[in-house]
């Protein structure tokens, strides 16, 4: 129900998003929508020796999209790569403390790693296709 | 009990089956999603079911019995379409399957004919997803532009502007909606055909939104085509209406090839069917077609002038106590008069989506996001807005619950 969804921690992060805004020297950036919402995220990464060495968001939507990117960039900052990798939708919907979301709302949850993940395919891309082409298949959350 | 004077919500109710299930947590269910989609009556699902189990067969196309039936009640339909909107004669009637389709047969058998490069098509920013891209794509194909009428912070058109507009000698078509699927503005269709009909420009209304909550009369207007669709007025999904003047009709192409739309086939060419059968290949959507004909006996009983005089009542009620709502922002013409049942507005900083979850758990089904009008949302400069509509089966004590269920999303997000 309604009250489980919108506790003090999502609407917390809605308010007042972590690391929000744009990386100038960013190595790689990424966006994307969810047409049935209209939330929209785009992810700036700088990574330094395979480390998340910084990470922002910008974007708009709903509450749980919005929520959900604050508390992802908090939950990979300085982070290794290979583990970030790994990351896949249960730990999102964990993190978030939303594990019974319907299938419209899950979307909205799933956006930014989806997002965080394609821009690492881009990063990828041309230094380690294999990896790449191995982290757009994780893509595909929903 | 709240009751409107001219329909008995009550009565109505009991048509419904669909309103009396329960949603999650044991509402009672409280359907404002009408511009989406209506529900359907009993007559309607069972006039389906009655075509499945008493006379299934293909039609136009054999002599038997059933075959006959068949074609009988699928024709009537096409009579009584023709009644409803009173067109000439039910030729200029086409079955389609839905409006999205209507407007594309008209872009390709009519726009992609008479189009050149530097030639232009004229429609406005309140319109749907279906009546912006078909338009696109023909314009892009042959190089011609698209050009758009402006609308008011109140969703209003100015007639004024569109006078002037419509004398660009480049102009070859105007298609415009007669009711905003997101404001619920009325468009004054009658003076904007007569007004490009004074240049000679054929003119097309998307009545998806109108023709299930108004009298609407094509000779009146004089537009030149028309479309709409079963399931937004009670009927079911997989039907949609394109009306065109005959001497349009005669003169397109085909939509597309096949059987049932051709006269005479030879090994290199073929001629055509009468119409309304050129524009109808293949077999059609008898069942649903049969269908939809309940749906128009429904609301003929109950009376166009009946609905609207409903549907204003509501939609004055639901205004008047969402206004009382702080932090609420109503967007749209304030006057009833000048609008459909439907309701578009924001509440604080709560996205549509979050609102449309809170709702649910009140039973109530809103719509939430850009309501395919991506153009008029930018124009009004919102991401996204909630969408109450309201329909016969609507009643003043679910606007109540509605209106509970807003200030309890007021208290969860902290307004
Ligand atoms: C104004 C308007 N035009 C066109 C359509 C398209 O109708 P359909 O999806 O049935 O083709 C809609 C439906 O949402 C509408 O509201």
């Amino acid at each position: 129900m309604s009250e489980d969804i919108y506790r003090e921690i999502i609407l917390d992060h809605y308010r007042n998003p972590r690391n929000k805004g744009r990386i100038s020297d960013a190595d790689v950036s990424f966006h994307d929508s969810n047409p049935l919402c209209g939330d929209e995220i785009d992810i700036h990464l700088k990574v330094e020796d395979n480390i998340v060495k910084d990470i922002k968001f910008e974007g708009r939507g709903c509450a749980i999209s919005q929520a959900s990117a604050s508390m992802l960039t908090e939950m990979v900052m300085n982070k290794p790569l290979t583990s970030v990798k790994e990351l896949g939708k249960d730990d999102i919907l964990e993190n978030i403390g939303l594990v019974n979301l319907g299938p419209a709302r899950i979307k909205c949850a799933l956006l930014s790693l989806k997002v965080l993940k394609m821009s690492m395919v881009e990063y990828y891309a041309s230094k380690d296709p294999e990896s790449a082409q191995e982290i757009r298949e994780g893509s595909r959350l929903y | 009990m709240l009751q409107s004077s001219t329909i008995d919500v009550e009565k109505i109710r009991q048509d419904f089956p669909i309103l009396h299930r329960r949603i999650k947590g044991g509402h009672k269910l409280i359907y404002l999603d009408n511009a989406a989609t209506t529900q359907k009556p009993r007559t309607v699902i069972d006039s389906i079911s009655n075509y499945y189990m008493n006379y299934n067969s293909n039609i136009h196309r054999a002599v038997h019995q059933l075959a006959e039936e068949a074609t009988f009640a699928y024709e009537e339909v096409r009579q009584k379409v023709a009644k409803l909107v009173n067109a000439r004669s039910a030729d200029e009637i086409v079955f389609t399957r839905n409006a999205t389709e209507s407007i594309n047969l008209i872009a390709r058998c009519w726009a992609r004919q008479h189009l050149t490069k530097s030639d232009e098509v004229l429609i406005t920013e309140i319109e749907h997803h279906s009546n912006i891209v078909p338009w696109q794509l023909v314009t892009g194909e042959v190089g011609a532009s698209l050009d758009y009428l402006g609308v008011g912070d109140e969703g209003r058109i100015d007639i004024e502007e569109f006078a002037q507009k419509i004398h660009d000698p480049n102009l070859k078509l105007v298609s415009v909606s007669q009711m905003s699927n997101v404001l619920g503005t009325i468009l004054p269709v009658k003076e904007m055909t007569k007004l490009a009909h004074e240049v000679n420009v054929p003119i097309m209304i998307d009545a998806a939104q109108s023709v299930p909550h108004m009298k609407v009369d094509v000779q009146d207007l004089d537009c030149d085509f028309m479309a709409f669709s079963a399931h937004k007025m009670l009927g079911p999904t997989g039907v949609g209406i394109l009306y065109a003047k005959r001497e349009f009709l005669e003169k397109m192409p085909p939509f597309i090839g096949g059987g049932d739309m051709i006269k005479e086939v030879h090994k290199q060419n073929t001629s055509f069917n009468d119409l309304p059968y050129k524009f109808e290949a293949g077999t059609p959507n008898i069942a649903d077609v049969i269908g939809f004909g309940a749906a128009i006996d429904y609301l003929n009983d109950l009376g166009f002038e009946n609905i609207r005089e409903h549907e204003m009542q509501i939609t004055e009620y639901a205004l008047e106590r969402m206004n009382e709502i702080q932090g609420i922002t109503i967007y749209g013409p304030p006057i009833v008069n000048e609008r459909g049942a439907v309701i578009s507005f924001n509440l604080g900083d709560i996205h549509p989506h979050d609102l449309a979850t809170i709702l649910n758990d009140f039973g109530i089904a809103m719509r939430s996001g850009h309501h395919c009008a991506q153009v008029l949302m930018e124009r009004l400069d919102v991401s996204a807005t909630s969408r109450v509509s309201f329909y016969v089966y609507n009643s003043k004590d679910e606007v109540n619950i509605l209106i509970d269920a807003l200030q309890s999303a007021r208290r969860l997000f902290g307004l």
